[in-house]
């Protein structure tokens, strides 16, 4: 077997490649879907709501299976957050990003998974993502 | 196949992708919130992250080059609304530490409210935005 750090790695690659696949397969990817899943009063593409819905049942299974054990395989304990309480910047936050999600039908893992397709716009769009994060972390101090 | 049915199996993976991270590494996989460890961390806790990124463009790659219906065709906003929904979903789920994956799949599948109420906000404000855009702006 390999060691503890190449396992980490490997998970990395392995996880990452897996949420691409999973974009991919289920039309995530496609932001003209995404938009008709959005929009509750045109032409309703129920189709995205089977994404969530197997992803919820999927991952509320497992996760009851693996965090019976103590510890994950390749590191000393599991990094689950613990806060409860809902602040001002949860609640901007996922306003905003809301309304960014409504305006091209990219959320994070379509718009890099949409890197590979040749496209400009998904370019475009990680590049101004990465600056809206890193915009975060002075505007959440002000809040 | 029907769409639900790829959107079944998609899903599922997603799901898949969040346990295998949860019960070999111990983290959420969260899209954002690895991204931004991307540019935050150094060292082995940067490598990891840029790969589960890397991971994620070649996943996304693969069904596409297999057959063409995996190929999206590009998106239709302009230039413009790119730029300002890039920032905004980038500033959004920086400021709510999340995102459909984070929140959406890994929060609501651990019963976090934080990540429940996010998942009912976020999502209510893109019905929202669409209406907007699409039924009064007409954009």
């Amino acid at each position: 077997m390999f060691n503890r750090r190449t396992g980490v790695l490997i998970t990395a690659l392995a996880s990452g490649t897996t949420v691409g696949l999973g974009l991919a397969i289920s039309g995530m990817n496609n932001t003209e879907r995404v938009l008709g899943f959005l929009d509750l009063a045109g032409q309703w593409d129920p189709t995205l709501a089977f994404v969530m819905g197997s992803g919820l049942v999927v991952a509320f299974i497992g996760f009851k299976f693996v965090l019976k054990n103590s510890a994950p395989l390749f590191a000393d304990a599991f990094s689950i957050p613990t806060r409860t309480d809902i602040d001002k910047a949860l609640v901007i936050g996922a306003i905003l990003f809301g309304a960014g999600w409504a305006l091209v039908g990219y959320c994070p893992g379509p718009a890099i998974a949409g890197l590979s397709y040749g496209y400009s716009a998904p370019l475009l769009f990680v590049a101004t993502m990465i600056a809206g994060l890193l915009l975060a972390k002075r505007v959440g101090k002000l809040l | 196949m029907h769409p639900f049915i790829y959107a079944t199996i998609g899903g599922a993976l997603l799901g898949i992708a969040a346990v295998m991270m949860m019960g070999l590494k111990g983290r959420i996989a969260g899209v954002s919130g690895i991204l931004t460890g991307t540019l935050t961390e150094s060292g082995s806790e940067r490598l990891w992250r840029v790969l589960f990124i890397v991971g994620i463009v070649i996943g996304g790659a693969i069904p596409a080059l297999l057959s063409t219906d995996f190929r999206p065709p590009a998106p239709e906003a302009g230039t413009l609304l790119i730029i300002v929904g890039g920032l905004l979903v980038g500033l959004g789920t920086g400021l709510g530490s999340g995102c459909t994956t984070g929140h959406g799949i890994c929060g609501i599948a651990r019963l976090s409210p934080r990540s429940v109420v996010a998942t009912c906000i976020f999502m209510g404000a893109a019905f929202l935005s669409v209406y907007l855009l699409r039924h009064i702006l007409g954009v």
